[in-house]
C-alpha cells in the first residue's frame, strides 16, 4: 500500500497526483486540497492532476548518516541512500524523492533525465508500504 | 515611508555556547544578567520582555518571556513570546522593537536559550501524518543536511564551487573564532582536515555542517530619549529589521517541503526568498549593502554562507566564490563575514542565534570585539532563515 494517501497511484502508470489551480494553472504537490495557494485566489477550483513522470535533476544528496526516527532503516548495517530533486518541465515544479537502493551519488548529474518509479519504502512482517522514487531513466540495478 | 526611528543596543550578553547538560532557563538567565549588568540597569528597569521559544524544552519552551520574566522575579511587566524557528530570535528583537517605537515602553529585554539535543535534529514525536516535518523524515530520509546539501550541490553546478572553498569557509570561521571566548569550537582546522571528515550529505562533509548547541543571548532595547537621557550619548542603534516571508512562487525547495511552489501559473518575483530577507532590512533603513562593514550570516552549512554572499548584496550571483578566494571576507578583508566565528564555531542554538548575532554586531560597533575585532566598523547586518518561511534580518549602525 501506498505510504501516504492521496499523493501518487500505484497502477499500470504510475504518477505523482498534483492539484491545479483553476484560475492561474498553478501545480500543487503535495496535492492542496483546501484552497489555492497562488494570491488572491482563495475561491480558485483545485482539481486533480496527474504530474509528469519525468524529469531533469535540478539536484541532488546522499544520507551518508542514517536519519533519525520516524524514517525507519532497510538494513542493519545502515546503507546510505541518494535523494533526488527533480524538476518537471510542464508543471514548473521541483519535487524530492529517494532513489531506489543501488543508485549512488555517482551515478547522478544536475540537468540528467530522471524518471519516476514505485519502490519499497519499508517492508514489516505482513506488510509493504510503497513510495514514488526517482531514478536516471532507464537505470536498472546492478 | 520613511525610515523608523533608531532604537539604542543598551546592553548585550551571552552565555557560552557548549553542551553544558543544564536546564536553558539557566543560560537565558546569565545571558540576561551580562546583559543588564552591560546596560547598567536592573531587571526592575525593564518595562517589557520578550521570549524567543525553544520547542526542545517542554512547555516552558514555549513561554519563554514569561519563563524568563519568572526566573528573574515577577514585576508585573507585560511579555511576548515569538516562534519563528532559527528566525524566532529576530522576532523577538522586533517584537521589542515595536513596543518601543509605539511609545508603549522604553526598556525592553530580549533573551532566547536552547539546550538542544545530540545530533541530526528530529520532528516533535508521535505519529503525524499531516504534519511535513514529520512525514519529510518518514517518507525521505531528508534531514536538515539533506537540504543543505541540495543548495551546495547546485552551486557547484551553477556557478562552479568546489569543496575546496567551502571548506575555506569552515577555516576561515575557525580562525575567527578562536578570538571568541562565548564560542563553543574555538580549534585552527586545515582544509585537509575539513576534506578528511566523513560526508554528512555529498557533498558536504561532518566539518561543513554546525552542530546543535546549548547557548543563551540577551539585549536591552531603548529608546534614543531615554538611552540618552541615561549618559548613552552615541550608542549602537537598531535601524532596520526584516521578518518577511516568501513570495508565492518560491521556486527553492525550502525546509521541510517536499517540492517547491510551482512557477507554472504565476511568474516568479523578482528576489528570491533568501535575497529578500535582507533587502527588506536595507529598504527599511535607508542603509544599503554597499555601506555594510560587516557581516553576519547563517552557516547552517559552509555552502550557504556563499549564498548569502550574494543574497544580501556583497556581490551579484556568481560571484561568491569569487569574493571568498579574494580573502575580502575574512578579518582584515574588506568585508568580513561571520567575525564571531559563525555557526561554525558556535553551533545553532535556536531561538538565542539571530540575538546572537546582533549581540556580535553590537560588540563589533563599539571596538570592544578583542581579537576579532572588524577595524572602524561602523554598519553591520544579520542574515538567517528559519524553517517554514522565516526570513531574519537587522540592520545595525553606529
Amino acid at each position: 500500500m501506498p505510504a501516504v494517501d492521496g499523493w501518487f497511484t500505484i497502477d499500470d502508470e504510475p504518477h505523482l497526483i498534483g492539484t491545479r489551480c483553476g484560475d492561474t494553472g498553478s501545480i500543487f504537490f503535495p496535492p492542496e486540497r483546501n484552497s489555492s495557494r497562488a494570491p488572491g485566489h482563495l475561491d480558485a477550483t483545485l482539481t486533480d492532476v496527474p504530474l509528469s513522470t519525468r524529469g531533469r535533476l535540478w539536484s541532488y544528496t546522499n544520507a551518508g548518516y542514517q536519519p533519525p526516527a520516524p524514517f525507519v532503516p532497510q538494513s542493519d548495517p545502515y546503507i546510505p541512500f541518494c535523494i533526488a530533486a527533480v524538476e518537471l518541465e510542464a508543471e514548473q515544479i521541483v519535487i524530492l524523492g529517494q532513489c531506489p537502493a543501488g543508485v549512488t551519488v555517482d551515478d547522478l548529474k544536475v540537468g540528467m533525465a530522471m524518471e519516476l518509479v514505485i519502490d519499497t519504502l519499508d517492508r514489516t512482517e505482513d506488510s509493504e508500504l510503497l513510495m514514488w522514487k526517482w531514478q536516471p531513466l532507464g537505470w536498472s540495478a546492478p | 515611508m520613511s525610515a523608523p526611528d533608531p532604537i539604542a543596543i543598551l546592553g548585550v550578553g551571552m552565555h557560552p555556547w557548549g553542551k553544558w547538560g543544564k536546564n536553558f532557563v539557566t543560560y537565558g538567565v546569565a545571558a540576561i544578567r551580562a546583559a543588564l549588568a552591560d546596560a547598567g540597569i536592573d531587571h526592575t528597569d525593564v518595562q517589557f520582555i520578550a521570549g524567543a521559544d525553544t520547542v526542545r524544552n517542554g512547555y516552558p519552551g514555549y513561554v519563554a518571556g514569561a519563563t524568563f520574566a519568572q526566573a528573574m522575579g515577577w514585576t508585573g511587566v507585560p511579555v511576548t513570546s515569538t516562534y519563528g524557528a532559527c528566525a524566532s530570535g529576530t522576532m523577538a528583537i522586533e517584537a521589542a522593537r515595536q513596543r518601543i517605537l509605539a511609545g508603549l515602553c522604553d526598556v525592553a529585554l530580549v533573551v532566547g536559550a536552547d539546550t538542544t539535543p545530540k545530533g541530526f535534529l528530529a520532528p516533535n514525536a508521535g505519529t503525524r501524518g499531516d504534519d511535513p516535518d514529520w512525514l519529510r523524515f518518514r517518507l525521505l530520509g531528508a534531514t536538515n543536511p539533506t537540504y543543505f546539501a541540495l543548495a551546495a550541490r547546485r552551486r557547484m553546478d551553477l556557478y562552479g564551487a568546489t569543496q575546496d572553498d567551502f571548506a575555506a569557509i569552515k577555516v576561515k570561521n575557525a580562525r575567527h573564532g578562536l578570538e571568541n571566548p562565548n564560542a563553543r569550537y574555538r580549534k585552527e582546522y586545515t582544509a585537509e582536515e575539513v576534506m578528511a571528515s566523513p560526508v554528512v550529505a555529498d557533498p558536504l562533509r561532518l566539518l561543513h555542517i554546525c552542530a546543535t548547541s546549548d547557548g543563551g543571548a540577551a539585549m536591552i532595547l531603548t529608546s534614543m530619549d531615554w538611552a540618552r537621557s541615561h549618559g548613552h550619548v552615541d550608542p549602537v542603534t537598531i535601524r532596520g529589521v526584516s521578518t518577511v516571508t516568501p513570495t508565492f512562487p518560491n521556486t527553492i525547495i525550502e525546509m521541510p517541503n517536499f517540492a517547491s511552489d510551482s512557477s507554472a501559473g504565476v511568474a516568479p518575483p523578482a528576489r528570491t526568498f533568501k535575497a529578500s530577507i535582507t533587502h527588506a532590512a536595507y529598504e527599511q533603513s535607508g542603509i544599503g549593502p554597499g555601506e555594510v562593514d560587516l557581516a553576519e550570516v547563517y552557516d547552517l552549512s559552509a555552502a550557504l554562507e556563499l549564498d548569502w554572499y550574494e543574497d544580501i548584496g556583497l556581490c551579484a550571483e556568481g560571484e561568491a566564490e569569487g569574493l571568498l578566494r579574494s580573502g575580502a571576507t575574512a578579518i582584515g578583508g574588506r568585508v568580513p563575514v561571520n567575525p564571531s566565528g559563525g555557526l561554525a564555531c558556535f553551533g545553532e542554538a535556536v531561538p538565542a542565534q539571530a540575538i546572537a548575532q546582533v549581540c556580535e554586531l553590537t560588540w563589533q560597533l563599539r571596538g570592544e570585539a578583542g581579537g576579532r575585532q572588524v577595524e572602524g566598523a561602523q554598519v553591520g547586518v544579520t542574515a538567517n532563515q528559519g524553517l517554514f518561511g522565516h526570513g531574519s534580518s537587522v540592520l545595525v549602525a553606529k
